[in-house]
């Protein structure tokens, strides 16, 4: 988790001219660095390429919007990597 | 081409969705009122239009590939370039090839040449959601029975 954490911050931080201390695991993307829907898809396009994978944006935007997830479990870095290993781990 | 209704594809020549491929046909008009503008004795297809033209191309093998269940809509132009002027009367053609198939978002890498001569070029991303509404829908329907958009690829079977 650690390595993707950093990698995903380097992307975060690239693509949305963050600081790159700002970033953290606990950082919510929206409420804690102001991302928009926009540039979560340029972050998704990232990481998508970094990592071989294809984040299931449309699952979890529907999840959230059901009421069946906190936005916190797709927002919150520390659990955004913990989704992109399961799906890293998935793809293996 | 209707330059001024933003009607840029004439016909859908060759589209592969599992390749995510498309070839189509444009033919720039001898007249429009958009070259009055641009530019005054000087009359040339605007790049904005070059880049429109782009976008539709790939938005039509994003619309194959999802059966038409989702519209993608323009987001971001990356390292797009003009590369010769297009005058009045120019038959173009524009490729386009998906690169990203992503959740929600995809990404093309498109091509308009004239003569077979490269007229512009970029990568174009797109946000992929459901059409806003039933209006566009239909209208996007019609468009494609007129420019030859494979009926196969209208429906999700």
């Amino acid at each position: 988790m650690a390595s993707t954490f950093e990698a995903v911050a380097d992307i975060i931080a690239d693509t949305c001219d963050i600081e790159r201390d700002q970033i953290t695991p606990e950082s919510h993307a929206i409420n804690d660095l102001g991302i928009d829907s926009l540039d979560f898809l340029d972050i998704a396009f990232a990481v998508d390429k970094a990592f071989g994978i294809k984040m299931p944006l449309e699952q979890w935007t529907q999840d959230v919007n059901d009421g069946k997830v906190p936005t916190e479990e797709y927002f919150v870095l520390g659990n955004l990597c913990a989704h992109i290993d399961k799906l890293v781990a998935a793809k293996s | 081409m209707i330059l001024e209704y933003f009607q840029m594809i004439d016909r859908i020549v060759e589209i592969d969705p599992d390749a995510g491929t498309i070839r189509a046909h444009c033919q720039v008009p001898v007249e429009s009122p958009i070259f009055d503008g641009h530019f005054p004795g000087y009359r040339r297809l605007p790049g904005a239009l070059m880049i429109e033209t782009m976008a539709q191309t790939g938005g039509w093998v994003i619309l194959a590939r999802r059966r038409f269940a989702s519209m993608p809509f323009l987001t971001r132009v990356e390292s797009a370039k003009m590369r010769r002027f297009v005058e009045p009367g120019e038959t173009l053609e524009g490729t386009a090839t998906l690169t990203h198939d992503g959740s929600g978002f995809a990404v093309i890498q498109a091509v308009l040449t004239t003569g077979g001569k490269t007229a512009a070029s970029a990568e174009i991303r797109y946000a992929v959601g459901p059409f806003p509404n039933e209006t566009i829908l239909a209208a996007m329907t019609q468009k494609s029975r007129e420019i030859g958009f494979p009926e196969e690829y209208l429906h999700v079977s």
